[in-house]
């Protein structure tokens, strides 16, 4: 007796946890306005607030709705089967562009564009081999922030020696990677660079542990691309009072006097520029658009100035506009680099 | 040479005892609970939960010890929910234990949205309000044994809990109730024990234990919580107890033999050695499966391990 009672209740409680995980903001059901153009949102596993990308990516819509008044909304994902019923329900809510945030909705977004040629999607953080003609994908130019706080790096060790960590090998990881080793040669030729990879993008420990170990083997400044691995590296910089550099936003606030600089992706401009192409009627249809430094969709933190000699920051800034103007290519990959590194030192 | 190796060595050693410091107190809370005879899958959402309310406490209070036993207590109060599922209404154990493994870290990020402005991760602590590092002004920097034993307190107190536990369970009364309620609870019934009390106290303190590990992991080894901080942590200690054949000694043992795989893992990648580090991350739990397979020998619960005990059958 007791026991249906209670398998009952375990149900419910089930359910329920299910059911919390799917909540709803923004403002998304005044459509009486039919000519104002209505832009949605679906959030990955973060949420709207998760001080990461999807948080940017919220903030870049809040302003496209100041500035070019149009109808936002979001709906927020709490796991990874929450992305198709949260698609569906935007789906009937009239969006004229509904957006996934995050490479792990890579496939739902897909499927739904397939599914539904008449509705426009959008999706951060992904490239597709062949993009449907209602779908945009839109990735970023890691490789230059990365070159960027590489150069700073291999201008303010004193050791000589400087590290990077990263998650798990990918071909958007390799752009940190690789754009952060010609940064550091490009600074100074003399610099080595420990390189450490923890397979992984959440195990806070071990990223401790390899930052740990790059500081006990010399380097002074660690640089990660490895998601919450991070939290890790940069807690030994604070432990050890050495230097790290954060990823994807201004991590400075998690380490003030360690946290010397950022890699940042700019996702908020990205969505602001999009939503502007699409209310002058310039979606991109079926491409992979591309934001670098030139598209404002990537750029080092503004807490960079914090740490960071003015005579480094202006050669930063020479260095941005000679990657806007071409050139400076910087390497996204093993063989880029290779090349770079075979033109540029000597 | 000899200098190179003993710092390699102190670093593996330091990572070790680094690494598997959380997982001892979770694994800990196991061998409390199973032992008493309810099978605790839920350490995961109980670590999960200590590590959001250690943060969380710790960032507001400014006092770490307070956020490790408010951790502590709010993995106990989860338990208490695995205890009423499983020895009040005799449910089974391991659904409940799943339940739990759902609700932690679904109500950690509720709760750390009302308490962080919508935020899913904690507000990062200071270096001086985290658990302090007692020995960090002792021990002269960069010796070899400074850089091993120059861990926060909170590695210390677990092993000072293995032996607490050890004498507990070996050397009381209590003990010798628990285990007694572990192995045939209709004889310890019929002594005048009471099974459910009995349950119900180790089950809360399986609980207060992964909460513990949850807040060593976010008060010592990093100062913020964010939802994918536990991830599978509970698991490994759970792991670790089968594998130290439920006794509090030998889950230690094993949590420490995961700790300096993983040590040795991470000195290896930084190392000239070329192996690709996807096979190196798979180290830890393949010597984990060698070994007990191989070497710990048959390991044999305690015989009502998983059994709910109801009074009026037999």
């Amino acid at each position: 007796m007791f026991k249906k009672v209670l398998s009952l209740l375990m149900v419910s409680v089930f359910i329920l946890t299910l059911a919390v995980g799917c909540g709803a903001g923004g403002q998304n059901d005044t459509g009486e306005n039919e000519d104002k153009v209505k832009i949605a949102m679906v959030t990955d596993v973060g949420g709207v607030n998760d001080q990461s990308f999807n948080q940017s990516a919220w903030e870049g819509l809040q302003r496209a709705e100041e500035e070019l008044g149009i109808e936002v909304s979001y709906l927020e994902s709490n796991q990874d089967a929450d992305y198709i019923p949260n698609l569906e329900t935007l789906l009937d809510a009239n969006n004229d562009l509904i957006w996934g945030i995050g490479y792990k909705m890579g496939n739902a977004i897909l499927e739904a564009a397939k599914q539904n040629p008449d509705q426009k999607y959008a999706i951060i953080d992904y490239a597709y081999e062949d993009t449907p003609d209602n779908l945009v994908g839109v990735v970023f130019k890691a490789e230059q922030p990365s070159f960027l706080v590489g150069y700073i790096a291999g201008k303010m060790t004193e050791t000589g020696k400087v590290g990077f960590v990263g998650g798990i090998k990918s071909a958007v990881i390799d752009g940190f990677d690789y754009g952060f080793h010609a940064g550091v040669k490009y600074a100074n030729p003399d610099v080595e660079i420990i390189r450490q990879y923890a397979e992984s993008f959440t195990d806070s420990a071990k990223g401790k542990a390899i930052a740990t170990n790059m500081f006990q083997n010399g380097a002074d400044i660690v640089f990660h691309a490895a998601g919450a691995v991070g939290d890790g590296v940069i807690e030994a910089a604070k432990e050890q009072g050495k230097y790290a550099i954060g990823v994807d936003r201004d991590q400075n606030y998690l380490a003030p006097d360690n946290v010397i600089t950022s890699a940042m992706k700019r996702v908020d401009n990205a969505m602001f520029n999009m939503a502007k192409e699409l209310k002058e009627g310039n979606f991109p249809g079926g491409q992979t658009v591309v934001y670098g430094l030139k598209e404002g969709g990537v750029d080092i933190a503004p807490t960079t100035s914090k740490h960071v000699p003015a005579d480094i920051l202006e050669e930063v800034e020479e260095l941005k506009q000679k990657i806007i103007d071409g050139e400076i290519v910087v390497p996204f990959n093993e063989e880029t680099y290779n090349e770079f590194i075979s033109e540029n030192i000597k | 040479m000899l200098d190179n190796i003993l710092e390699s060595l102190a670093f593996i050693l330091g990572t070790t005892l680094m690494y598997s410091a959380p997982l001892i107190y979770t694994a800990l809370g196991g061998v409390i609970s199973e032992n008493s005879g309810v099978v605790n899958i839920g350490l995961e959402g109980m670590m999960t939960i200590g590590a959001f309310f250690g943060a969380t406490v710790g960032y507001y209070s400014g006092n770490p010890w307070l956020g490790f036993l408010v951790g502590g207590l709010a993995g106990g109060a989860l338990a208490l929910l695995h205890a009423i599922a499983s020895v009040t209404f005799a449910a089974d154990q391991v659904v409940s234990g799943i339940a739990i493994n759902f609700l932690g870290p679904g109500l950690a990020l509720f709760l750390s949205r009302m308490f962080f402005d919508g935020a899913t991760m904690t507000r990062p602590i200071d270096l001086e309000d985290k658990i302090p590092r007692s020995l960090d002004k002792i021990l002269t920097k960069g010796t070899f044994i400074e850089k091993v034993f120059n861990q926060y307190d909170t590695v210390y107190l677990a092993f000072i809990l293995v032996a607490i536990i050890w004498f507990i369970l070996y050397k009381t009364k209590l003990g010798l109730r628990i285990r007694a309620v572990g192995e045939h609870p209709k004889a310890a019934d019929t002594l005048g024990i009471n099974v459910y009390n009995i349950r119900y106290l180790c089950v809360f303190l399986s609980g207060v234990f992964a909460g513990f590990g949850g807040a060593a992991m976010s008060l010592a080894v990093v100062s913020n919580f964010r939802p994918t901080l536990i991830s599978g942590q509970g698991f490994i200690a759970l792991a670790a107890m089968i594998f130290g054949k439920w006794k509090p000694q030998g889950a230690m043992l094993a949590c420490l033999l995961f700790g300096a795989a993983q040590g040795l893992v991470v000195f290896l990648g930084g190392t000239e050695f070329q192996v690709p580090s996807e096979i190196l991350a798979m180290i830890p739990y393949v010597l984990t499966l060698i070994i007990l397979m191989g070497f710990v020998g048959r390991a044999t619960p305690p015989a009502a391990d998983g059994v709910p005990y109801e009074k009026d059958s037999n």
